[in-house]
Formats: C-alpha cells, structure tokens, sequence
C-alpha cells in the first residue's frame, strides 16, 4: 500500500486517538505537577467607634484574576506526589522507622490512601487472575465433555456473567450477599453468627469481592480454553492411548501442552483488565474497606471540589502501574508481530 | 463414537456433572433471582425476619394486595425517568458503533495491507492504548472540556467513547481484514481501481461478518461503560448505567432500592438477548486475539 492511501485511511482513526489518547495522556502528567492556586490573603483595617482592627480577608479579585492569568496553578514539581495522599513520602519514613516488624509496617501503611489503594489493587490482580485461569479451564473440561446438545445453552449462561455490565453484576451479587440478602442470610445461618455482615468486615469484603472477580471474568478464561480444546489433535491423542498413556497422562503431556499458550494470552489480558478493578468497589459500596487505584481517581474527580491535580498524579501512577505489567505483552507482541 | 478406551469412569463422569450443575447455578441464579425480586416489595427481597418471604411474597402481598408488583418498574421508569437514560444510552450506542467501525475498517484495512514497518509500529502504540484504563484519561479531559463548554453533552461522550475504542477495533478489524486475501482488491486495482474504489467495490461487500463481531464489542464497550459516562455526562444526559449508581446514592428512602434493582433487570434484558442471538459472533470475537497469538 502507498505511503499516501494509508495516510489517508488511518488519519481519522489516528486522529481521534491522538486528540482522546494522546493528549490527555501529556495533560495529566503535566497536570500532575501543578497545584491549584491558594488564595490571594489581603489584610484589611476595619475601623470602628472602639479603634481600628486589622483582619485578613479572601481578595476574589486578585484571586480570579491569577487564576485567570496561569489557568493550570502553581507549578509545584513532585510536591502532589509527595503529599499524604499519594506515595506520602515523610510518613513512609516515619512508619518505616517506627515500626517493629515488616507486618506491622505494611498494617500501618494500609491507613494511607494510596498504598491502601495500591495494596488492595494488588491482591485483587494477583488472587483473581491465577483463579480465574484455573476456574475457566475447569468450566472448559466440564462444558467439553458434556453432550453436544447441550453445549450450546451451557455456553450462552457461561458467558453471561462475563458480557452483562460490570456495575450491574456486582449490585446483583451484593443484593444477595448483603445480610438481608438470600446468600447474607445463609452465610449467617452457616457460620451460626447473627451478627455477620459482608459489609461490615473487611476481610469478607475482600473475599467478595474476589469472588466476584473470579465469578465475572472465569467465563473469558473458559471460552479461550473451550476453543483451544476444540482444536487438540485427536491424533496425537490416540497415538498417545495407543502407546499406554493414562487419561491423566494424556491431559498432561498432550491437552496442557497444547493450551499453554493460551494461558499466556488470558494471564496478561487478565493481568491488565484487573489492574484496573473499579465498578465492584461502587457497587459493593466497599470504599471502607476496600479501595483502588481507579477507585482513587475517580473519588478526587467527583464530588464538589475536583481535585484535579491529585486524580491527575494518581493517574500518572497507575499508568505506570500498567507500563510494568505491560512490558512482558509489548515484548512479546514485538517478538511475534516484528518478525513479519 | 465413544470406544471402550475413550469412556469415562463413573466417578470421573460424576464429578464433571457436579461442576456443570454448581457452575450453572452460579452463573445464572443470580440473574433469575434478581429478575424474581424485581416484581417484590423491599420487605419481601431484602428480608430480615424470614428469608422464604421473597418466595411467598409475604410482604408484597400486604402491601400491595397481589404476590407481584410492578412498583419497581413503575418508580424507575416513570418516576425517576429511566426512560431518558435508556433513550441517551440507545443514542450513545448507536452513535459509537457506527462511528467507531467507519473509522475502524479504514484505519483496519490500511493496516493489513501496508507492508511498510510504521503499521506495526502504529499497532503497537494502540495495544499501548488499549491497556491504558479509561478513568485516567479522565483528568485530562475535564479542564479542557468545562473550558470548550461541550461538558455533559452526549456527542462529548460519544466521541470520547469512539476514541477509547479505537484501539481494540483497529486490532480487531486488522486481524479481521488480514484473512481476507490481498488478491482480491489488488486484481481490482490492476483493473483501474483507485485504492478506496477497491476498497469500496471489493472490501466492504466481504467484510460484514468481521465487522459485526467487532460492532458487538464496541456496543458492549459503549453499554457498559461507567467510568467516563459518569463523569462528562450531567444529570439530564445519564446514560444507564451511571443512573443505576445514581439510585444508589440518593434514593436510600424505604422502598426505593427496588428502583434500582428494576432498573439494573431493565438494562441487563438487552444484553440477554444480545447473547442469545450473536452468541456464536461473541465467543469467535472472545478468542480472536488468543488464536492470533
């Protein structure tokens, strides 16, 4: 193709995805370094019958007018970066000198924002993702070996949790797993403890959450799998029974073989799409307990004050969060695509 | 064709039934339970005293007289005007498939046909893309927008909506458009056809099955999305699922909550029958990527 007719083919394409990608990509970092201007503080004399007294007062002009004159803030370097809100630089220090044990400093550090954040996003990534793989192949095994007519209805409620919107699949898990709910008032009737609520535990919070994460994205790992074992040579399978091997023995050196690299592909897809875990924590109304990175941006940018700087150096975080569990798909894309 | 060798062990054939039986139930209980509640009082889905009320509808049945009611839908649909979100996301839908594929299949075709290495590279720049999540654009969008005066528009959203997309359509599209054999517009342009002519007589009567599957998953993109639709639509421009999580923070008041819970079955009835009828276009899009490698 020539260098023009492609030009011209992509430009709309590349056009939208540097105006929507690219440039808000540039706008937080640069975001991220400036802060809101402070207001402009005037000391104003009020004289009255009883002598004059000086007070400060907010100058809206002076106010407006410098916000007016430099609309992204004050320049302040790493400043928002520092701060107790995100990496909390000093508090870091102090916890890491107080404390008795690494145990105890991990606890302590949880009470600031973003680490707890970081911390929760974390484990939910690297519980969910290895679940969700084992979770998919065996639904993928079960669904394989039941009889062809009935595939077709298994494979459609299979996906069902995976397609329907991830705000509304956690309300409809939190309605049953809520202590007035069917599941809430069967855990409590299990665990014989009246007072048992999801909402009101951290560590069941979490657990729910995961379950949820594994119970919405297990059916991706399994419609990956289920097509991979359409396709496992039966020859090779035969060959294998003929010279003696066990059905065990078939499932291992034949059938996993054959998915491992399908298990590459689901883990970093997983690996991403978890990374950025935000609707269950809406929907499971989690904040106390439970918060992520996204979670992180998107309760600076609501509410009354926007605080845009701060979402923006979170962002310009998590970015680099996802740059790092990117590099081993980018590698890998180069490597295979690069080639060609 | 099951030889003696191939059959199973009983034990091994019970255990596999087990889990299809435990994973279809928590698959798909969920979503009848929820469908089953809708049509309740609060007392009776969320019952504190005696969990078989939701069965019997005990409470819906003092409160209203029959064992349904279609409070729920009423309050949500009618009340709290559901029907504008539902209008807005119909609109938002809509706009950002057709969008999001006339750029894609362009920008798609020029990418499998250019044998030059800035197409691969121009692929890679989007896989990087596609990992970025959308809410940390978010910041980016907002000084700009409340500044241009276009916040809380639906065509905002949907061009912001279209550009988020991008990535994944073009990669689709590519790996789409890469199975259609290059002889075919290459013996139209030998014929005297312009590039876009070839593209335009040749390509676009055979690429409709590629392009349906990726209009679903832009459609899924654009019905599910949260993140962004809840933060550059305002209140009158909602999209559903934002409205949905908008019940949730205000309308705590008794009875309320069922609002909600009609409004979350009322958004999930589309996409049932979205899978019912595209399964098979689903589930060949779900593993594109993994048999492309």
């Amino acid at each position: 193709m020539k260098h023009s007719a492609f030009f011209w083919f992509v430009l709309p394409s590349a056009a939208a995805m540097l105006l929507f990608i690219f440039f808000p990509t540039v706008s937080i970092i640069v975001q991220s370094f400036y802060v809101e201007h402070e207001q402009v503080i005037i000391e104003v004399e009020n004289c009255g019958p009883f002598g004059c007294q000086t007070a400060t007062a907010i100058d809206q002009e002076a106010t407006a007018a410098l916000r007016e004159e430099q609309p992204l803030g004050r320049f302040a370097g790493l400043e928002v970066y520092k701060d107790r809100n995100h990496l909390a630089v000093n508090e870091f220090g102090e916890l890491w000198a107080q404390s008795d044990g690494i145990g105890d400093f991990i606890g302590d550090l949880m009470n600031l924002p973003f680490y707890k954040a970081l911390g929760f996003t974390l484990t939910y990534t690297f519980v969910v993702t290895p679940l969700t793989i084992v979770f998919g192949f065996i639904i993928a095994v079960a669904v394989n070996s039941a009889a062809r007519l009935f595939r077709g209805p298994l494979i459609f409620f299979t996906l069902l949790p995976n397609i329907v919107t991830p705000l509304i699949g956690g309300l409809i898990l939190f309605w049953m797993v809520d202590a007035r709910g069917v599941i809430g008032t069967a855990l409590r009737w299990l665990a014989d403890d009246p007072s048992l609520s999801v909402k009101a535990d951290t560590g069941l919070m979490w657990t729910m959450l995961m379950v949820y994460g594994v119970w919405s994205s297990a059916p991706f790992a399994f419609i990956v799998y289920y097509a991979g074992l359409q396709t496992v040579s039966k020859d090779t399978l035969e060959a294998a029974r003929i010279d003696g091997a066990t059905r065990w023995q078939q499932i291992r050196h034949v059938v996993i073989p054959h998915l491992l690299p399908l298990t590459t592909f689901i883990a970093l897809i997983q690996l991403m799409d978890n990374f950025r875990v935000f609707e269950p924590i809406i929907s499971f109304n989690a904040q106390a307990h439970a918060t992520s990175l996204s979670w992180a941006i998107f309760n600076d940018l609501g509410g009354e004050t926007r605080q845009l700087s701060s979402a923006a150096a979170t962002s310009v975080l998590t970015v680099i969060g996802v740059a790092i569990l990117l590099s081993p798909v980018l590698v890998r894309t180069y490597r295979s695509y690069g080639k060609a | 064709m099951a030889s003696k060798a191939q059959r199973r062990p009983l034990a091994l054939q019970i255990v596999l039934l087990a889990t299809l039986v435990i994973w279809m139930i928590a698959a798909a209980f969920p979503f009848f339970w929820t469908l089953w509640g809708s049509f309740k009082v609060e007392a009776d889905f969320f019952s504190l005293t005696n969990w078989d009320n939701a069965l019997t509808g005990e409470m819906t049945r003092v409160e209203t007289g029959g064992a349904f009611t279609n409070n729920g839908y009423y309050g949500a649909w009618i009340q709290e005007e559901f029907w504008r979100a539902a209008w807005n996301s119909t609109l938002v839908c809509l706009f950002v498939v057709s969008v999001s594929l006339t750029l894609g299949t362009l920008g798609g075709y020029a990418l499998a046909r250019s044998t030059y290495r800035y197409a691969f590279w121009f692929l890679l720049i989007a896989l990087i893309f596609r990992a970025l999540p959308p809410i940390t654009l978010v910041s980016g969008y907002l000084p700009v927008f409340f500044d241009l005066n276009i916040w809380g528009y639906l065509p905002t959203a949907i061009i912001v909506l279209v550009a988020i997309n991008q990535p994944f359509t073009l990669w689709m599209l590519h790996s789409f458009f890469k199975n259609i054999p290059a002889e075919l517009d290459e013996s139209a342009m030998v014929d005297g056809c312009t590039r876009f002519q070839a593209f335009r007589h040749v390509i676009i009567p055979v690429m409709w099955p590629g392009v349906i599957t990726t209009g679903l998953f832009s459609f899924l993109l654009a019905y599910n999305d949260f993140a962004v639709t809840a933060m550059i639509l305002d209140k009158q421009n909602q999209t559903m699922v934002p409205k949905i999580a908008s019940f949730l923070g205000t309308t705590q008041t008794k009875g309320n909550v069922m609002f909600a819970v009609a409004a979350v079955v009322s958004a999930t009835a589309p996409l049932f029958v979205l899978i019912m009828f595209f399964q098979r276009q689903i589930v060949s899009g779900l593993t594109a990527g993994a048999v492309k490698g």
